[in-house]
């Protein structure tokens, strides 16, 4: 997965990644040659007592060290830049990408495994790709070529590499295979780590409330023990790679003495070459060295890759029209046809068989019990997931032929949690409409009945926002996310339980005040209060997932036993009459 | 240095391992001293293989006496670099995993506002990316530091048994690449410390634009939420290069360095040889030496850059660490046995900000098992004084207190203990229904479980779930629960919890009515012989209260029952005809 994901995402930078190879061929081939050069000044300087030869000689080397040295700083320097630039990309890709998955997708993974698998796991590509370009590509060009400089010194001798080489070999692909599955659990420890870390963050005023937080320390002192239980195996194999390779290259370095020994006396080869020998050997352990060193992050890598490329081939289940229709017909017309949504692997549909209509200037209300597919139905028709069978039509277009830009902008949607984005009172109301004048931002706070509360901040419309707006209370947070649909002045709004934290009179109010701005546009409206909905041109009563009444207030409460008893459970016989 | 306050912080955690650092130290010695010997065997080696061509006659008794040793000596190095190494890696894990529960248990020692203050995925970034950061550069710091500093100390000795003058040929490069590295170095060092901070920058905004997604697509906003993504995502592209850049280059620089030693030295050996001074089987181990002496150089260096990077995470966890925690909680006072439940707001003054009263001179009683019912406006403050009363945030001036004694001298968890709440946003952690449910009294039982759910009228739609009560949940799972079913599961936990004060904060605002109805029936039987503070809006939910307090820009309007303040024509009057126009 880490070759395949590496293969598309480094098509921009072949010239470069082809750069570093020719470079760290060229560095790789000087630091072959220097062995080779000290042999000849024992062979030809130190024992014919030619002094001039060794300054000759050690001049030659001196050059090849400083080009291997210009080399190898140009490869890093190009390395750098692939490496960077490749996870630059790879975020940009998965960021990117999220960005066109639907709530279906976004459900599946979650929003803290996307968080990690954009940020964490591409790091850790990044940095294999960084340690490979700069160190590992050097290992089997120094392997290989210490072998073919080993031959040319002494062909017999060289018998000795054929030992060692497949021992080297075994040894470091056992402790691999043992280290790929760790890698795996590894990695899944971590997400553990970070989703209890996470739950910690958001729920900190639960746990206190709830006095829990010797709890949640036990809960959290159980994964960061599994973690560091499974980080101590992985650092066991580690611990031996280093010295049993170390170990193997010493042993190694013995035997060619040994045996050399023999060829010497035997006169087959000078000392200067047995000397040189035994430098190719260190050369190609050396190499073998550094990468067992760094092999290990090839399968934390590997299973990061794995988790980036799920996302990227996830694709969304809402899919953009190859020829999207830029014309409404009938601009304010929101109609559902006998729609049915269920989620993958699910049994039974949320909603089935839902079928209405509204028209500009109606408002169409949707009222049920919890768990009935209200927001369900409304998340279809900003088209924040496609329907499983039937069409959801704005304007008079199946919303799945409509462009995307031209449906977000007839909608204003205020879904059920209320969430704000980190920024000042301006910026989230103008999340929607990024040319609204502050006239108009002001306009929509004092229809959502806002403005007191703005007003009395400091800094006003520039008054900052955390995260989630928990830095506002609920009904401030709830009013807030009303003005910034407002802002956008839609033709169609869909209101998903936005009145549920107000108080009754500020209900009133906002209704009172969202009429006269609405009476235009069209409105859906999912509810839990029979107050909010009773003036609603229809009602839509849902049970089950399934349509059981459409009709007004006065209509249904006759006629409709399921509508009649929500209504009753609410308010007095009088009051509903 | 910059970074030193950060390493004497972390000093005591370190020195916590002191004897594991202690043994992986020895063994580490050890085992240097055993490698050195390697080299210098070989050495004697090449020495007889010499002599023996020379005058064609080669000791192998002698050849393979020395032979032995210099595989016992590698043999017996690896050996104890194994336990040097495994001494290490347990040192640094057990140095982790405490950093890991330090953060941990900061969390719950901040006070409430700055955990909600910050961009939640700036701090996970902090435990997470900077903690796994770290984890690597002391893993690499113990687990491979020590070694090549002994090994450059014990070559040096060897070399300089040898041969003083090729030795301190060899010392001339040390300061030279020293210098080098460190000019190096500190270049690496901001660009690593701008790295983490952007990593955590972008983990922020990606964790945000996750978070809100489907604001997002709904608002057509994904190209100014990739915009906004870009600029960040571009400078942590741009700051990991130059990191990269300088750290990378230290290596290809200390073997630079490492070679022009070796080429000295094979070229003032070879003279020394030349003038009968030194033995070729010298130079032979000389030049190895030189290998041995100058490859620690390059190994520290390359190891230079993920120090680095794991200091300045190191600096970033550091920070969170420390950060201003709330006032500690007395130590040594005995809890009552039971609670009464009589709470009293004296003269209490709170601002969420120094110099912006939200609530001035505010005094309330609740006498023990009534219940009082707050009600006002969104924003004049109900939530305020929820979070005053369980000590999430602590008040200016004046004194809340419980029974008689005030809070602010009891343990936190001693009064919260004593409350429970239903918070307005719902919160469940990764786990099954019924663990949901017992949070509050994680020695329940399944029929108390059960009970309980019943209570909150959560049971019925637990159990048309696939795996009822075992089903596993979380925060993020939007799709499994609505909004009104994951208030009902918290409903449910606050009825296990059996407390002797309730608070109620706007919570069943997102129960549809059939089931609000139930729910009220049920808090009913709830609250009795309980204190209970109900925050409500449907006024007809408290009309039996035995306390409605109306609230208005954080003072109290008026207080008293639902007929005494119907008469009065006040403010209450006002909200109740305004409801009632409303469902008229």
């Amino acid at each position: 997965m880490l070759i395949r994901l590496l293969r598309r995402y480094l098509i921009p930078y072949r010239w470069l990644v082809v750069a570093v190879m020719g470079l760290q061929l060229v560095q790789t081939a000087a630091a072959l040659l220097l062995p080779d050069l000290s042999a000849d000044i024992i062979d030809r300087g130190v024992l014919p007592s030619d002094v001039g030869a060794i300054w000759r000689l050690g001049g030659v080397m001196a050059a090849i060290a400083l080009v291997q040295l210009v080399c190898a700083v140009g490869a890093v320097i190009v390395a750098a830049r692939v490496s960077s630039c490749l996870a630059g990309d790879l975020r940009t890709a998965l960021f990117g990408h999220v960005q066109t998955f639907s709530a279906r997708e976004m459900d599946r993974f979650g929003a803290p495994s996307l968080v990690t698998r954009t940020t964490n796991d591409v790091q850790q590509i990044q940095m294999v790709v960084q340690t490979t370009l700069t160190f590992l590509v050097t290992a089997p060009l120094m392997c290989a070529g210490g072998i073919v400089f080993a031959l040319r010194q002494d062909l017999p001798l060289s018998l000795l590499l054929v030992v060692i080489v497949p021992v080297l070999a075994t040894v470091t692909r056992m402790i691999m295979r043992r280290m790929a599955p760790l890698s795996a659990v590894l990695q899944a420890t971590i997400d553990t780590v970070n989703r209890i870390m996470r739950e910690q963050i958001t729920g900190q005023r639960v746990i206190r409330a709830f006095v829990k937080e010797t709890h949640e320390q036990a809960r959290f002192a159980e994964a960061n023990d599994r973690l560091t239980e499974v980080s101590l195996r992985v650092g066991r194999l580690m611990a031996l790679i280093f010295p049993v390779v170390t170990a193997l290259a010493g042993v190694a370095g013995v035997a060619v003495v040994w045996i050399g020994a023999g060829r010497v006396d035997s006169g087959a080869i000078g000392v200067g070459a047995l000397s040189a020998f035994l430098g190719y050997v260190l050369q190609i352990l050396g190499a073998a060295i550094m990468a067992t060193y760094l092999l290990p992050q090839l399968p934390r890598a590997e299973v990061c890759a794995r988790r980036a490329a799920e996302v990227l081939d996830t694709h969304s289940s809402v899919v953009t029209p190859r020829e999207p229709a830029r014309s409404m017909p009938d601009p304010g017309r929101v109609e559902l046809r006998d729609v049915a949504f269920h989620y993958p692997g699910a049994e039974t549909a949320v909603v089935t068989g839902v079928g209405f209509a509204a028209t500009a200037g109606e408002t169409v209300a949707i009222i049920g019990g919890t768990g009935s597919g209200k927001s369900t139905l409304l998340k279809l028709i900003p088209r924040l997931a496609d329907t499983s069978a039937g069409a959801v039509l704005v304007g008079g277009v199946d919303v799945r032929d409509l462009d995307r830009e031209m449906l977000s902008r007839t909608i204003g949607y205020v879904p059920q949690r209320r969430f704000l984005f980190s920024g000042t009172i301006a910026t989230n109301l103008r999340f929607g409409a990024p040319d609204a004048s502050d006239d108009d931002l002001w306009r929509a706070l004092d229809i959502a009945q806002a403005r007191a509360f703005v007003e009395d901040l400091p800094g006003g419309l520039d008054a900052p926002i955390s995260q989630g707006g928990t830095n506002v209370s609920g009904g401030q947070r709830q009013r807030l996310a009303i003005a910034r649909a407002l802002a956008r002045r839609p033709r169609i709004y869909v209101f998903d339980d936005s009145f549920s934290a107000l108080d009754y009179a500020t209900d009133a109010r906002l209704r009172e005040a969202l009429a006269a701005t609405t009476a235009e546009a069209t409105v859906i409206i999912v509810a839990q209060r029979v107050n909010t909905i009773r003036d609603a041109d229809r009602i839509v009563v849902l049970d089950d997932g399934h349509v059981v009444g459409i009709g007004t207030h006065h209509e249904l409460f006759d006629a409709n036993p399921t509508y009649r008893e929500i209504v009753l459970s609410q308010l007095t016989g009088a009051e509903a009459a | 240095m910059k970074t030193s306050p950060t390493v004497r912080r972390l000093w005591p955690t370190l020195t916590h391992q002191r004897w594991l650092f202690a043994g992986s130290l020895a063994t580490g010695l050890v085992s240097v001293a055993l490698a050195a010997a390697g080299p210098w065997l070989l050495g004697r080696g090449t020495d007889l293989v010499l002599d023996g061509a020379l005058r064609h006659d080669l000791d192998y008794t002698g050849l393979s006496r020395v032979m032995l040793a210099a595989a016992g000596a590698y043999a017996a190095a690896g050996l104890f670099a194994v336990v040097q190494a495994r001494a290490a890696n347990l040192a640094v894990q057990r140095v982790l995993r405490t950093l890991r529960a330090d953060v941990e248990d900061k969390l719950t020692r901040l006070p409430l506002g700055a955990v909600d203050g910050q961009r939640r995925g700036e701090v996970l970034s902090r435990v997470t990316n900077d903690i796994d950061n770290l984890g690597i550069a002391l893993q690499q710091a113990f687990g491979q530091l020590v070694i090549p500093l002994f090994s450059i100390v014990a070559t040096l000795a060897v070399m300089f048994w040898i041969s003083w003058l090729l030795a301190l040929i060899a010392c001339v490069t040390a300061p030279l690449s020293i210098g080098a590295a460190a000019w190096l170095i500190k270049r690496a060092q901001p660009a690593f410390a701008d790295q983490w901070r952007h990593t955590g920058e972008v983990n922020g905004h990606i964790e945000e634009m996750y978070t809100g997604h489907a604001l997002i697509k709904a608002f057509g906003r994904e190209q100014q939420a990739i915009d906004a993504f870009a600029a960040g995502n571009g400078e942590l592209t741009d700051a990991t290069r130059r990191a990269q850049t300088f750290s990378n280059a230290i290596q290809p620089l200390m073997m630079f360095l490492s070679n022009l030693t070796y080429i000295l030295i094979a070229v003032v050996g070879g003279v020394r040889v030349a003038a009968g001074a030194l033995t070729v089987g010298d130079v032979q181990a000389f030049i190895q030496y030189s290998r041995q002496y100058s490859q620690p150089f390059s190994f520290l260096a390359s190891m230079a850059g993920m120090i680095q990077s794991g200091l300045a995470s190191a600096d970033r966890v550091v920070e969170l660490l420390d950060a201003a925690e709330q006032t500690p909680d007395p130590t040594g006072t005995a809890p009552p046995e039971t609670v009464r439940g009589a709470v009293a707001f004296e003269d209490v003054s709170f601002g969420y900000q120094p110099g912006r009263p939200l609530i001035e001179h505010l005094t309330l009683t609740a006498e023990p098992g009534h219940t009082i019912a707050i009600v006002g406006p969104t924003g004049a403050g109900k939530t305020t004084l929820v979070n005053l009363l369980m000590r999430f945030y602590e008040i200016d001036s004046g004194r809340i207190s419980l029974d008689g004694a005030d809070i602010a001298t009891m343990p936190r968890r001693h009064l919260r203990s004593r409350i429970g709440m239903v918070l307005q946003d719902t919160w469940l952690f990764s786990g099954t229904i019924a663990d949901n449910i017992a949070y509050g009294a994680s020695d329940a039982t399944r029929d108390q479980v059960v009970a309980a759910a019943k209570a909150a009228h959560a049971d019925r739609f637990i159990r048309t779930l696939p795996e009822g009560y075992d089903t596993v949940v979380d925060d993020e799972g939007g799709s499994a629960l609505s909004a009104g079913e994951r208030q009902l599961l918290t409903i449910a936990r606050a009825f296990l919890a059996d407390p002797a004060i309730l608070i109620l904060d706007e919570a069943t605002s997102s129960v549809d009515t059939r089931t609000e109805a139930l729910i009220q029936q049920a808090l009913t039987r709830l609250r009795y012989g309980r204190t209970a503070f109900v925050i409500a809006h449907r006024l007809s939910t408290i009309r039996d209260a035995d306390t409605i307090v109306v609230m208005e820009g954080g003072a109290i309007a008026e207080q008293g029952t639902h007929d005494h303040l119907l008469a009065a024509g006040g403010p209450y009057a006002r909200l109740y005809a305004a409801q009632f126009a409303a469902t008229a």
